[in-house]
């Protein structure tokens, strides 16, 4: 079993541990609020000699993701990280990592887009780039940062997969506060991420080969783009078996999705990243109140989860779903219409609501999460359903 | 002719090929084998050459921006062989920068009924 220390630390400092540990060959990167601290901490042990890392800072965030793109295309475990507007100018290079298959691994720490500007959470940033090809893990707290860091390494270099894969935090909330985290022996991470076995690396000189090719004029681009789905779709056994390895290896759970008083939930709410830790608060006092409330929480967006969801919802009697990020336009936000999508096949009909909160970092007091749960309880006794989008908190 | 051998890579049947076929990324995983990519379907326009008027000056075989211009023993290889059309893109350089004229550039199709 690792030896675990327990600290007090930030998200972003924990990730930066993760990353030392997994010993990437390469890190390109741009600093970026909020997500600076964790290349400025992996930096220094670069500097230090802790880790034996060629780090590259290069001048924008689209040429971070393109440097790393050359690395992992010439066979190194390649990682890197980025926020907000350094993810939008990332997005063209995000969709030719994932298409030349190359498993970098890339903390988000989650922060809205201009205009106007704002450096707090949201999770406009990644939701704009969740069709990339990449799959997707989230954070609750800075020690699910640090977890999903580690498996998400080995997920995306697994044969299986290779594609690239992102980390995400809340920013600021989850970046820089300081939490309590379990951090493992340098050794058994180590052992855990294994050795990266690149295929198709450019250095190896021995079986050449051209990576960026053309594939267009009735060429096989439609037949590349279905193997990437069938990818995606392998991908979510291997992220089961990981997940599985390195629950009994740190001795925490990992799941598609997490509930929390589900058996017999009448009323739930299905949210992403640090705000279910205030809904999971409300949903106890609730049970003391006598009102049946559950939580899901949702870790693995990409691949989604929808049998999962569906399993896990099928018994309430009214269900909330809560978006940090604006689809101006959509029928709701990404996480509702793909929620109530995975409901289609129920036999019984889940009323579902959707609440778009939190944007720019706004607020998500207890009192906000009550107020859903008691416009739920309000539906499961027979109340009309609200019709179409609810904004939580906006005046 | 040499420059029709297939590399190591075979791609002869690649139009059956399903997603799990072709190779991880799009990577062409051998080198040579653009030879083998046939890419003259793109052409709207096709060279021909006039024996009489050319004088083997080769020029035409320096400027192609491909390999469709066939020389041997340093002459361009006799009618129908001059171009390889497998390759020519129609581009019109070879035309536009033969000293005499001698090649012109006709369009395709031309000899199927419903464009006549």
């Amino acid at each position: 079993m690792p030896t675990q220390t327990t600290v007090a630390s930030t998200g972003n400092t924990v990730v930066a541990e993760a990353m030392r540990q997994c010993a990437p060959d390469v890190v390109a990167a741009y600093p970026i609020t909020p997500q600076t601290t964790i290349v400025e901490e992996f930096a220094k042990f670069v500097a230090q000699g802790k880790v034996h890392t060629e780090y590259v800072c290069t001048e924008s965030e689209h040429s971070a993701m393109s440097a790393c793109i050359g690395a992992s295309a010439a066979g190194a475990r390649v990682m890197t990280a980025t926020a907000s507007q350094g993810l939008a100018l990332m997005w063209e290079e995000l969709y030719i990592a994932s298409g030349m298959r190359l498993p970098i691994v890339m903390a988000n720490a989650n922060r809205a887009l201009s205009a106007p500007i704002n450096i707090h959470c949201d999770h406009s940033d990644i939701m704009g780039a969740r069709d990339a090809g990449w799959i997707v893990l989230f954070a609750e707290t800075a020690q699910e940062a640090y977890d999903n860091t580690i498996m998400a390494t080995r997920i995306a270099e697994d044969p299986e997969v290779l594609l690239p894969a992102m980390s995400c935090l809340d920013g600021f909330i989850t970046t820089h506060s300081i939490d309590r985290v379990q951090v493992m022996d340098d050794e058994s991470v180590s052992e855990f991420v294994g050795d990266y076995e690149p295929q198709n690396a450019l250095l190896d000189v021995d079986n050449p080969v051209s990576h960026g090719n053309f594939a267009g004029l009735g060429g096989p681009y439609f037949e590349f783009k279905k193997a990437q789905r069938l990818a995606i779709d392998r991908s979510k056994a291997v992220i089961g078996r990981v997940g599985e390895a390195y629950s009994e290896l740190s001795g925490r759970s990992f799941g598609f999705i997490e509930t929390d008083m589900m058996d017999d939930a009448e009323v739930a709410i299905v949210v992403i990243g640090s705000s279910a830790g205030n809904a999971r608060h409300v949903a106890k006092q609730m049970r003391a109140e006598g009102v049946k409330a559950g939580l899901v929480k949702v870790r693995c967006f990409r691949p989604f989860p929808a049998a999962e969801l569906a399993e896990a919802l099928k018994g309430a009697k009214a269900v909330a779903v809560l978006d940090r990020s604006e689809t101006f336009g959509a029928e709701g936000g990404p996480l509702y219409t793909e929620t109530r999508s995975a409901l289609y096949d129920l036999e019984t009909r889940v009323p579902i609501v959707n609440y778009v909160y939190g944007l720019g970092g706004s607020d998500v007091r207890l009192e906000l999460m009550r107020s859903v749960y008691t416009d739920l309880s309000d539906i499961a006794t027979g109340a009309a359903e609200p019709s179409g989008l609810q904004y939580l908190g906006a005046r | 002719m040499s420059e029709t051998k297939q590399s190591k890579w075979d791609i002869s049947d690649m139009d059956s090929w399903t997603a799990e076929d072709f190779p991880l990324g799009a990577v062409i995983p051998d080198s040579g084998n653009s030879r083998d990519y046939v890419t003259g379907g793109w052409r709207s326009e096709r060279p021909i050459r006039n024996v009489d008027t050319c004088i083997e000056c080769l020029l035409c075989w320096i400027v192609c921006p491909d390999t469709a211009i066939r020389v041997a023993d340093e002459k361009l290889a006799p009618d129908p062989d001059t171009f390889n059309l497998d390759h020519c893109k129609g581009c019109g350089v070879c035309a536009n920068e033969c000293p005499v004229e001698a090649i012109t550039m006709v369009p395709e199709g031309c000899e199927l009924p419903e464009v006549k």
